[in-house]
């Protein structure tokens, strides 16, 4: 039967610690400008030529049909190599994770939005309102509500991606995990812990999301 | 008040309107009749350019549009104000869900008229109370009837202050019961001298109301003249055709009436 100590743990808290911090930073960083420019490309998406349209659903498709692990070592080796720039382990991870969120939020708000009935575009049209007006008084109110549930459901997701920015050694839980079980040659409850430290941030995050869409299946 | 001069409109391989004309004058009310897909729906869009039209002229007040190969459509900002000059009412209302009975009224003059919320808000309630629905400012038009709702969507329109109304077939998704009370406000704006182009079924209120009649079927014009001329005597066959059905139904129901 092994024997669990966790005092070892215990003593490395200030280094995990650190860890979440650097996990939860990169998760909310990525989660707004994923969020931005998912908004962004999406818009620019609905109601244009196909000359944007197109370019623009090849690179969601990109980001969205490759694992992220292989965008984040790309985005680290091949991108600084191709536009020959300096780019830090921190940025690259940031990039990453940023249009890798980006692709699938964007996906989440055009479907938000082709969602709300023609009819409501054109009540709004026939009153004299611009594209623009339709969009930011009727269409993206209705939208946006059905759209925070798959939101907040892919920014959990978001935060669980941020582990793999571990392999680029940025010191986020699982890299200071790592590092902790190398030192101290206790894997199991160094892991364990890690792996209870994502489950008591995401858990609350998951309870919230189905609260959230009861309260909308309500209101409907 | 509103001229369509050989206005034309094709889907693909689908001609919906070929070479529509047709005049209405300040104050009038035109109804539009005709068997589904006879294209009376999309002309009547034309005239708020809700449709494009592929070739053509539409004036509605002082405002012309000419629709010709070659030719560029009206950027959004000529067309958005041109529509604030014809209000619309639709056959599935098509209320703004996310805003109640006052809000929805007030969306227009507020968003695109630039009115402040305090001038916008006393028009609105007038015309909320106008339509019989003072008790029901506050609510939300998932609590409505389908009547409420389409007299909420009329007082929407009217909130633009707009010269010319343009109703699409606004009492065909009511229960039965419902179809009165919005044809009732409809009937009152008539003969507070608004212009109206209706598009209905409701062969018994379009000889009411309306000046004229014009029966349409696969895009063109068959028939036109006034109300109750065109129904009580059709001169073309497809016009007969299409009205007796609803003759047929007109008699069954009055001799239901005397048993």
């Amino acid at each position: 039967m092994y024997q669990w100590d966790f005092s070892l743990v215990w003593q490395y808290r200030q280094i995990l610690l650190v860890g979440l911090q650097y996990t939860l930073v990169f998760t909310v960083l990525s989660v707004v400008a994923g969020l931005a420019l998912g908004l962004f490309i999406a818009l620019a998406r609905i109601g244009t030529p196909r000359a944007v349209n197109i370019p623009l659903q090849g690179a969601v498709e990109l980001f969205r049909c490759t694992p992220f692990l292989v965008i984040l070592i790309w985005f680290y080796y091949a991108l600084p190599v191709l536009i020959d720039i300096n780019l830090s382990a921190m940025m690259a991870a940031f990039l990453a994770l940023t249009f890798y969120g980006a692709s699938f939020y964007s996906e989440i708000v055009r479907a938000g939005i082709v969602s709300i009935e023609s009819g409501q575009v054109e009540a709004a049209r026939a009153l004299g309102m611009r594209r623009w007006q339709v969009m930011r008084r009727v269409v993206l109110p209705q939208a946006f509500k059905r759209m925070i549930p798959p939101l907040m459901n892919q920014s959990i997701l978001q935060l669980k991606n941020t582990s793999l920015v571990s392999v680029l050694a940025v010191p986020d839980l699982v890299y200071q995990g790592q590092l902790i079980a190398h030192e101290t040659y206790r894997p199991l409850e160094v892991y364990t812990t890690v792996a209870l430290s994502y489950f008591i941030v995401l858990f609350p995050a998951t309870l919230l999301v189905q609260r959230i869409e009861r309260r909308l299946a309500l209101s409907d | 008040m509103i001229k369509v001069h050989s206005l034309r409109k094709q889907y693909g391989n689908n001609i919906v309107l070929r070479d529509i004309s047709l005049s209405v004058a300040r104050g009038e009310v035109l109804a539009l009749i005709g068997p589904s897909g006879s294209g009376k729906s999309t002309l009547l869009r034309c005239l708020n350019l809700l449709v494009q039209p592929d070739g053509g002229q539409v004036r509605v007040g002082e405002t012309r549009f000419d629709f010709n190969a070659g030719q560029r459509l009206p950027r959004d900002a000529e067309q958005a104000r041109f529509r604030t000059t014809t209000g619309m009412v639709f056959q599935h209302f098509n209320l703004f869900p996310h805003m109640n009975v006052l809000q929805n009224v007030m969306e227009g003059p507020v968003t695109v008229l630039r009115q402040s919320r305090s001038q916008a808000a006393e028009t609105a309630r007038a015309l909320v109370e106008k339509v019989g629905l003072s008790h029901k400012l506050d609510a939300f038009p998932n609590r409505l009837s389908g009547g409420e709702k389409q007299r909420v969507a009329i007082a929407r329109a009217l909130a633009m202050k707009p010269s010319v109304m343009l109703f699409d077939e606004v009492t065909s998704a009511l229960d039965p019961e419902l179809v009165g009370e919005v044809l009732n406000v409809m009937r009152d704006l008539a003969h507070e001298g608004m212009t109206m182009v209706i598009v209905t079924h409701e062969i018994g209120f379009a000889r009411e109301m309306a000046d004229r009649v014009l029966f349409m079927k696969g895009g063109v014009v068959v028939e036109e003249g006034p109300a109750h001329a065109l129904i009580d005597h059709p001169q073309e066959a497809a016009t007969q055709a299409f009205l007796s059905h609803f003759h047929l139904r007109h008699h069954a129901m009055s001799e239901d009436s005397h048993v």
